[in-house]
C-alpha cells in the first residue's frame, strides 16, 4: 500500500478529526454531567492517557516500517507527536488550574517532593522543544542536530510510563501495558539496529527525508 | 465517655448553596455552547441529557434515631457516595465496586467474634441489629488519596457490640476481617491484596464514641458497594481503615497487621489518622478534594484528625504521630 499525496491528504485530516474524539468526549460528558463523582481526576486521567497513548502510536511508525517495509505513516508522526504534546498540555492544564488552583506554592512543592509528579513533569517540559521544533523551517535550521534533539522523544516515553507506574497504588495491570507496548516498540529498534548490516534492509534515510 | 455535641466544622468551610449552585450552573453554561456546537453539526442534539448515574437505592431503614453530629454539613450525593469506591474486591477502580457489587449476597450474614473475649461465637446481622438502636452520624469521610465526602452514615456504636462480646484483660486490640468470597467478589480473584482484607484498630480507639458499625447510608440499607451489611467508620482516620462487609471481629493483645501495612509498610502505618502535617510518600495530605464539589472548585484544606481533634486526640497524648502514622 502506498498512497498517493492526495490520499495522504485525506489519512491526515481523518487523522486529525480521529484525534480530536477523546476531547469531544470530555467535553460531551462534563456536559451531560457525566464526569464521575471526581471530574477533576477523570480529565486528569483522560488527558494524560491520551498523551501516553499518541506518544506511543507516534513511536510505532519506525517498527512499522522496519517490519513490514511501508514508509507512508511516517508523514502522519508529526501530527500525532503534536497531538502527544497537545493532550499533555491539556492534562498539565488540569493540573495546575482545576487541580490546584495556581497555587504555587503546593504545586512546587508537589512536583520536588513526589517521584511520580516529577518524572511526569520532566517529560513535559523535554517535549517542549520537540513541539517547538517540529515544523519544516526548525527543522532546515537545525540540521542534523534536529534528530539528535528528537532523540528525546525515548526518554520521554519512558518517563512518561513510569509516571503512570507510580502513580498507582497497587494494581499495576494497566501501566504494566503501556510499559509492555513501550518496550516492543523500543525492542523492535534495538534488534533492527543490531541486525541492520544483515538481511532484511530497511528503507534509506534518503529516501524518507523525500517524503518530508 | 461524653459525646460532645458542639459542630465539629467551621461555618466559613461549608459551600454556601448559592455558590454551589453558581458553580454548576457557570460549568454546565459553559459545556452547554461548546457542546451545542458539536451536537448541532453531528445531529446528536436531539438526544435527551441523561441523568448522571443511575445507582440502584436500598431498602429504607425504619427507626432510626437523628444525631446533631455534622448536622451542617453538606452531604455528598448519594449517588456521588454509592458510585465512587475504594472496594479492591470488585475491582480497583472507582467505578468497579459499584458496577460489580451486585453479586454480593449480604443476607443470610454472619459474623463470628474471636479471641480474648467471653462471648466468642457466631452472631447472626439481625441479632447484631438488636445489641443496639441505630443511630444517623453524619460524618466527613477523608480517602488517603487526597478526597472526601460528607455521609449521613446509618448505624450504631462499636462500644455497644464490643461490650455485649466481654472482651478479657487479654484484649488490647481489635481485627476486623473482612468477606473474601471470590464466587461473590470478582476482584478477590487477582492476587493485588493479601486477601482477606484485615484491619485493626487499638481498644481505646475501637470503644471511642465517634467509632461506629454502620449499616445504611442516607436512611437506606447499605449498598453493597459501600460495604454491606456492615462495615466500619472511623471518622478521624483515613478511610482505608474502614473494613467493608466484615465477617470476622477478633480481639488480640498483638497489634493486628493490617492489609496495606502488609502491602506497603512505608506509605500506610497501623494508626492512619488523618494527619496534614504527615505526607504520604506519593503526595502531600494537606489538602482534599471535596466529592460532588464539581469540576471548578479548589482543594479544601485537610483538618489534624478529619475535624475530630477535640474529641480524639488525646488518646494519642505523648505519642510521635510522625513515627505512628
Amino acid at each position: 500500500m502506498r498512497p498517493d499525496k492526495q490520499q495522504i491528504a485525506r489519512i491526515k485530516a481523518a487523522l486529525f478529526v480521529l484525534a480530536l474524539v477523546p476531547l469531544a468526549r470530555l467535553f460531551w460528558l462534563g456536559f451531560t454531567d457525566n464526569l464521575s463523582a471526581n471530574p477533576v481526576e477523570f480529565v486528569e486521567r483522560s488527558t494524560g492517557t491520551w498523551a501516553l497513548v499518541c506518544l506511543l502510536v507516534t513511536l510505532s511508525m519506525t517498527p512499522i516500517r522496519l517490519l513490514t517495509g511501508m514508509t507512508w505513516q511516517i508523514q502522519l508522526r508529526r501530527m500525532t507527536g503534536l497531538f502527544m504534546y497537545f493532550y499533555a498540555c491539556l492534562h498539565f492544564a488540569t493540573y495546575i488550574w482545576l487541580d490546584h488552583w495556581f497555587f504555587w506554592d503546593e504545586i512546587t512543592a508537589d512536583i520536588i517532593k513526589h517521584p511520580y509528579v516529577l518524572v511526569g513533569f520532566t517529560a513535559f517540559v523535554l517535549a517542549t522543544p520537540l513541539a517547538i521544533t517540529s515544523n519544516r523551517a526548525m527543522m532546515l535550521k537545525l540540521g542534523a542536530n534536529w534528530k539528535k534533539l528528537h532523540m528525546l522523544v525515548y526518554p520521554i516515553a519512558i518517563l512518561a510510563v513510569l509516571h503512570f507506574w507510580w502513580l498507582v497504588k497497587k494494581d499495576i495491570r494497566e501501566p504494566s501495558l503501556y510499559a509492555l507496548v513501550l518496550s516492543v516498540l523500543l525492542g523492535i529498534r534495538i534488534y533492527y539496529k543490531r541486525t541492520q548490516s544483515r538481511a532484511h534492509k530497511p528503507a534509506s534515510k534518503a529516501q524518507l527525508n523525500q517524503q518530508h | 465517655m461524653l459525646i460532645r455535641r458542639k459542630p465539629d466544622v467551621l461555618p466559613s468551610e461549608i459551600t454556601s448553596h448559592e455558590v454551589y449552585q453558581d458553580r454548576r450552573q457557570f460549568l454546565k453554561a459553559a459545556g452547554f455552547g461548546l457542546a451545542t456546537s458539536a451536537a448541532i453539526s453531528t445531529g446528536l442534539i436531539s438526544l435527551p441529557v441523561q441523568a448522571a448515574t443511575d445507582i440502584k437505592h436500598g431498602q429504607k431503614i425504619a427507626g432510626f434515631r437523628k444525631t446533631a453530629f455534622g448536622a451542617d454539613e453538606k452531604l455528598t450525593p448519594f449517588d456521588d457516595v454509592a458510585s465512587y469506591n475504594n472496594f479492591y474486591e470488585f475491582g480497583t477502580s472507582k467505578g468497579d465496586p459499584a458496577q460489580h457489587a451486585g453479586s454480593l449476597k449480604p443476607r443470610p450474614w454472619t459474623v463470628s467474634i474471636e479471641g480474648a473475649v467471653k462471648k466468642s461465637k457466631t452472631i447472626s446481622i439481625e441479632d447484631i441489629f438488636k445489641l443496639a438502636p441505630l443511630e444517623e452520624r453524619i460524618y466527613r469521610m477523608r480517602c488517603v488519596e487526597g478526597w472526601s465526602m460528607v455521609i449521613p452514615w446509618v448505624g450504631f456504636s462499636l462500644s455497644r457490640l464490643i461490650n455485649w462480646a466481654e472482651p478479657t484483660g487479654n484484649a488490647k486490640y481489635v481485627e476486623f476481617v473482612t468477606l473474601a468470597d471470590p464466587m461473590q467478589m470478582p476482584g478477590v480473584r487477582v492476587p493485588i491484596l493479601d486477601w482477606p482484607y484485615v484491619e485493626g484498630l487499638r481498644m481505646d480507639e475501637a470503644m471511642h464514641p465517634l467509632t461506629i458499625m454502620a449499616v445504611g447510608l442516607y436512611g437506606e440499607v447499605l449498598p453493597n458497594q459501600n460495604g454491606a451489611p456492615m462495615r466500619l467508620v472511623v471518622p478521624w482516620k483515613y478511610g482505608f481503615k474502614g473494613g467493608k462487609s466484615i465477617v470476622k471481629i477478633r480481639f488480640t493483645d498483638k497489634m493486628p497487621q493490617s492489609t496495606w501495612m502488609k502491602a506497603a509498610p512505608e506509605e500506610y502505618g497501623f494508626y492512619a489518622n488523618v494527619n496534614p502535617d504527615v505526607p504520604h510518600p506519593r503526595w502531600s495530605q494537606k489538602t482534599e478534594r471535596r466529592i460532588g464539589s464539581g469540576l471548578f472548585s479548589p482543594r479544601i484544606k485537610t483538618q489534624p484528625f478529619n475535624g475530630y481533634a477535640d474529641q480524639v486526640a488525646q488518646l494519642y497524648a505523648g505519642m510521635d504521630l510522625r513515627r505512628n502514622f
